[in-house]
């Protein structure tokens, strides 16, 4: 297993308290898996993300651990963390569009990061890389600003992924991008896992379709905790989850973007965590609550490699 | 690139006209006499004398001819580089008198400008990553910003020069000296210089720092700083391009700031007597020496023009950004 994740607990500092925005998550991503992360909005997907590889400065970790190939992840020690960055864990981030720095050409700007990094580029891979991804070789010579939005994309997906990390955290990075090239960004992304570029991966999107169309595993999440995990054909067919249930089958058209849009078929909204209620999370909004969810339902394993958090599954 | 150049040459062209033809209405119109206050220092009594000599400088000065052919004999003059005749010390010409009183002001400016913006970028940039300096310092220089130029330089006066007494505080050099390149009157020569200096340089400084400051706090916060400390990338390159980015708007103030900052030598040399171009305009309005005024004027103008279109091939020599804008090649 090549991420392994304990009762995560990341805390947001705020002036009114402490934002429990992950509050006890445990999974485990598998050597080659690609695991999509869902969920509404704000239930602590980009949390989750940047917790992995950077936390920002409001970010606290309230508890938990994580290992990557057996090592533990310092992942609340930022100097410590480090090393890990980049080698080990990856990012492309959401902000492709504006990841590089414009006054550099990027040819330059990769070499003084991985001279930074105490690493050397190695030009006849870079440019395989490039190959690839259907970018002319040239473009080494370029500034950013010269570059198309799906070149850039494409590059920062080249950069990112240049040192063969062993987890690479994808977060939204197809919001941005029109049908086909979030299509076309999926199956790069596949094609990089497949030729051993990254080992395994984090995708997450509001998107569950598409989603779907790369994930091996799909998590869904809700209000800072798990509340399935299962492999995606399973998600799909047969969730066990009410919430997942509300949530495929509000499903829209494969590709269409619901980015900004409230799952319309789940009436209600989350509740806050800053002070998160007892008991199951999704209380207030399921059809099927009854006296014991005033309980937290435990993550159970219902059939190998599907996990359901909910009384009733 | 050339198409671009272009358009700014023709701006800066048609600055120069408005400038210009401004330049020679504002004396012209102004009340007072230039012609009267000659005579009357010349304190001639005889009334048949003074009217000779006033149809002798109204005609020497071109005040009889029609407006229009005064305009045209005005440009063609100047491109003889012939200003006209001082009033306040006849008969040198203006040419003359402002090419000795250039070298001091330059000698102000140049080394306040330069060295105040990067003085003020470096402080600033280090400013930023220090919570403690960040906060004494940055109210000082909010504070330094804000005084007008004028105050710092009589402050400075009253404390270092009339109080303290170790600098002089006025004059280009000390009048028993003759200018010389000795050493002892070049010694001379910066002790006069240094309060004009530092009292532009103070002011200017604090809003180069504070500017960087918070330059770079913004760039520090930008994508590409994320990015590349998610991907574990040394503080030291990350402030590096955050400090070579956030240079880049400051240049742009330079620019901005140039006129203002020649504005503020003109009084700072006023506050010290220092005889510069600053020196010459109250000298000029206190004699009614138009020809003078219009003269330094039109210099002050065509050398911020000429400062300003330097900072401009500066910029797009180091921003790629403008670079690729202006070859219109961006993809
Ligand atoms: N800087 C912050 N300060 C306080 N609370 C925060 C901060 N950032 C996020 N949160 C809270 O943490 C929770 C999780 O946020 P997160 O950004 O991880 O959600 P998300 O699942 O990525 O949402 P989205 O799908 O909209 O991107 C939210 O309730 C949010 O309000
Ligand atoms: S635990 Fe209860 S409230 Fe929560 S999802 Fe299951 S049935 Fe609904
Ligand atoms: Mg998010």
């Amino acid at each position: 297993m090549t991420l392994r994740v304990d009762d995560l607990r990341v805390h947001y500092r705020t002036l009114r308290g402490e934002v429990k925005a992950l509050d006890g998550v445990s999974f485990g991503v598998g050597d080659g898996e690609i695991l999509g992360l869902a969920g509404e909005s704000g239930c602590g997907k980009t949390t989750l993300g940047k917790s992995l590889i950077r936390m920002d400065g409001r970010m606290r970790l309230a508890g938990g651990t994580v290992s990557l190939d057996g090592a533990e992840l310092p992942i609340g020690d930022d100097r410590r963390m480090n090393p890990f960055r980049f080698k080990r864990v990856s990012l492309i981030p959401q902000y492709s569009m504006s990841a590089m720095n414009p006054t550099r050409r990027i040819g330059r700007m990769i070499t003084e990061l991985l001279a930074s990094r105490g690493e050397s580029v190695d030009t006849a891979e870079l440019e395989r890389r490039l190959d690839l991804v259907e970018l002319p070789r040239d473009i080494l010579g370029r500034y950013p600003i010269e570059l198309s939005g799906g070149m850039k994309q494409r590059m920062v997906m080249v950069i990112s992924t240049l040192l063969d990390p062993s987890l690479l955290i994808a977060d939204e990075i197809t919001s941005a991008l029109d049908v086909s090239t979030q299509k076309a960004v999926a199956r790069t992304l596949v094609e990089f896992r497949d030729r051993g570029f990254v080992r395994s991966m984090i995708f997450i999107t509001h998107d569950i379709s598409l989603t779907y169309q790369i994930a091996d595993t799909i998590m869904v999440m809700y209000a800072g905790r798990l509340a399935e995990k299962a492999p995606a054909s399973v998600i799909v067919s047969e969730p066990r989850h009410p919430y997942t249930r509300m949530l495929i089958s509000s499903l829209p058209e494969v590709g269409v973007r619901h980015a900004e849009r409230r799952l319309s078929g789940i009436p209600g909204r989350p509740p806050a965590l800053l002070d998160p209620p007892q008991g199951c999370r999704f209380r207030d909004r399921c059809p099927l609550a009854f006296d014991r969810c005033a309980e937290d339902p435990p993550p159970i394993e219902v059939a190998p490699g599907h996990h359901v958090a909910c009384w009733k599954a | 690139m050339r198409r671009y150049f272009g358009r700014k040459l023709l701006v800066y062209g048609l600055t120069f006209l408005v400038a210009v033809t401004i330049n020679w209405m504002i004396p012209r119109f102004m009340p007072g006499d230039p012609v009267q206050s000659m005579l009357a220092r010349a304190n001639v009594s005889q009334p048949a004398a003074v009217e000779a000599m006033r149809a002798h400088y109204t005609s020497l000065f071109g005040l009889d001819l029609p407006l229009w052919e005064q305009y045209g004999n005005f440009w063609a003059a100047l491109f003889r580089g012939d200003l006209g005749t001082s009033i306040w010390l006849f008969p040198t010409p203006v040419t003359d008198v402002i090419i000795r009183a250039v070298p001091y002001t330059l000698a102000l400016l140049i080394p306040s400008i330069l060295l105040s913006w990067w003085a003020g970028n470096r402080f600033g940039a280090f400013a930023a990553r220090r919570r403690w300096l960040d906060n004494t310092v940055l109210p000082i220089g909010y504070v330094l910003t804000a005084t007008p130029y004028m105050w710092l330089a009589i402050l400075l006066a009253w404390g270092l020069g009339i109080v303290a007494g170790i600098f002089p505080v006025s004059g280009g050099y000390s009048f028993a000296m003759r200018p010389n390149w000795s050493w002892e009157f070049v010694g001379n020569l910066a002790l006069h210089w240094f309060l004009p200096f530092v009292s532009l340089f103070l002011v200017a400084f604090g809003g180069w720092a504070i500017g960087m400051r918070n330059m770079i706090i913004y760039e520090l916060e930008a994508d590409y700083s994320t990015y590349l400390s998610s991907l574990g990338a040394s503080r030291r390159l990350i402030r590096r391009y955050a400090f070579r980015n956030a240079v880049l708007p400051q240049i742009t103030g330079l620019a901005l700031q140039l006129g203002v900052l020649v504005a503020g030598a003109l009084v700072t040399e006023i506050v010290f007597s220092y005889p510069g171009l600053g020196h010459l305009i109250l000298q000029a309005i206190q004699n009614q020496d138009f020809f003078l005024l219009q003269g330094t004027f039109l210099f002050i103008v065509v050398g911020v023009l000429v400062a300003n279109f330097i900072i401009d091939i500066v910029y797009v020599l180091v921003d790629p950004r403008t670079r690729t804008g202006i070859g219109g090649e961006a993809a």
